[in-house]
């Protein structure tokens, strides 16, 4: 078997298996970070696809900015359910 | 955050609406799998048709070429769809987080952002120029550039926006405006719409990429801010009053 298709078969794996992880966390800041991940995997699968363009901007626009979106959320989040005048917002 | 107890207890309840939802996703799934692998075997697709125009194109990648070339059209409309959300999420009329940023800032975050700030956008500036003969290109060099943004916002070395408006509605609608102008502009001239005159391709293209660039940087890091100037300019007058 040559090592490519051993990291094919090994992404083709963990990309299914890192989306249940995503879908079935029990904290939403666990979600996140693993959405963080899976962006990264998914721009190594567009590698492996020979899709380079598309694997820089899924790295950069899938992983990068709405990941950093997403947490952002999750910290206005906190903040309203806490009546928007806490000073802390953690999570 | 932990999911809310009135989501977990859902999840019971709920139970069957996520089987169907899981039996049509993975229908979906195989059924794109089979259909991808019954493709022709010799790909028979427009590979070849734009390899042959490369020539004409004005760049040496081609995805570059189809972007900003045969397929401009739809790079411009892409950008007036990221300009529509920096619009809609402006009318949330969001307010900046409360806590101020700069007082979060350690002093390892510092000299990191310190750092990583300008190489950020040197990466910028080459993944733009390299877009022309490899992967690279605007859309990439934008969203790295909205990075170094983000940065700079989370480590409170910028804390809003520029002090002059007009700044900011510049870098924001210039991608737009210039892709725009110069479409216009073409078929003012008599030419198609996004009909690059003979020779005027790559100057062109450089020029629109490096418009667009600058406004995905800022409309992305705009998105990540999230608070419209107005709302910045409020709470600044709250902080002082």
């Amino acid at each position: 078997m040559s090592t490519g298709l051993v990291f094919d078969a090994l992404l083709a794996g963990a990309l299914p298996l890192l989306t249940w992880r995503v879908l079935a966390a029990r904290e939403l800041f666990t979600s996140v970070i693993l959405f963080i991940a899976l962006g990264l995997l998914v721009s190594l699968a567009y590698v492996r696809l020979a899709a380079p363009d598309v694997a820089l901007a899924e790295a950069a626009i899938g992983a990068g900015v709405t990941g950093a979106l997403l947490l952002d959320t999750l910290a206005r989040i906190g903040e309203w359910r806490r009546g928007g005048d806490d000073d802390a917002a953690s999570g | 955050m932990q999911r809310p107890a009135s989501v977990r207890n859902g999840r019971r309840r709920y139970a069957p609406v996520r089987a169907v939802a899981a039996f049509l996703a993975a229908a979906v799934a195989l059924g794109l799998g089979w259909a991808v692998l019954s493709l022709p075997e010799p790909a028979t697709g427009l590979t070849g048709r734009v390899a042959a125009e490369m020539g004409n194109s004005g760049v040496s990648h081609p995805v570059t070429a189809v972007l900003l070339n045969f397929r401009g059209y739809d790079t411009l409309l892409e950008i007036g769809v990221l300009l529509l959300a920096l619009v809609g999420v402006w009318s949330l009329r969001l307010s900046p987080a409360r806590r101020s940023a700069e007082a979060a800032r350690t002093p390892v975050l510092g000299y990191l952002v310190r750092l990583l700030a300008p190489l950020i956008i040197l990466v910028t500036v080459y993944l733009l120029w390299a877009g022309s003969q490899q992967p690279g290109g605007a859309f990439q060099a934008g969203a790295v550039l909205a990075a170094a943004g983000e940065l700079l916002l989370l480590a409170g070395f910028v804390r809003g926006y520029f002090r002059r408006a007009w700044i900011l509605r510049l870098a924001l609608a210039g991608g737009f405006g210039v892709f725009l102008a110069i479409a216009g502009g073409l078929a003012l001239f008599g030419n198609d719409l996004l009909e690059y005159p003979e020779g005027t391709a790559y100057p062109l293209i450089l020029l629109i990429e490096g418009a667009l660039t600058v406004s995905i940087g800022f409309t992305l890091a705009a998105l990540f801010f999230g608070s419209p100037p107005e709302a910045v300019a409020e709470r600044a007058a709250e902080d002082e009053a």
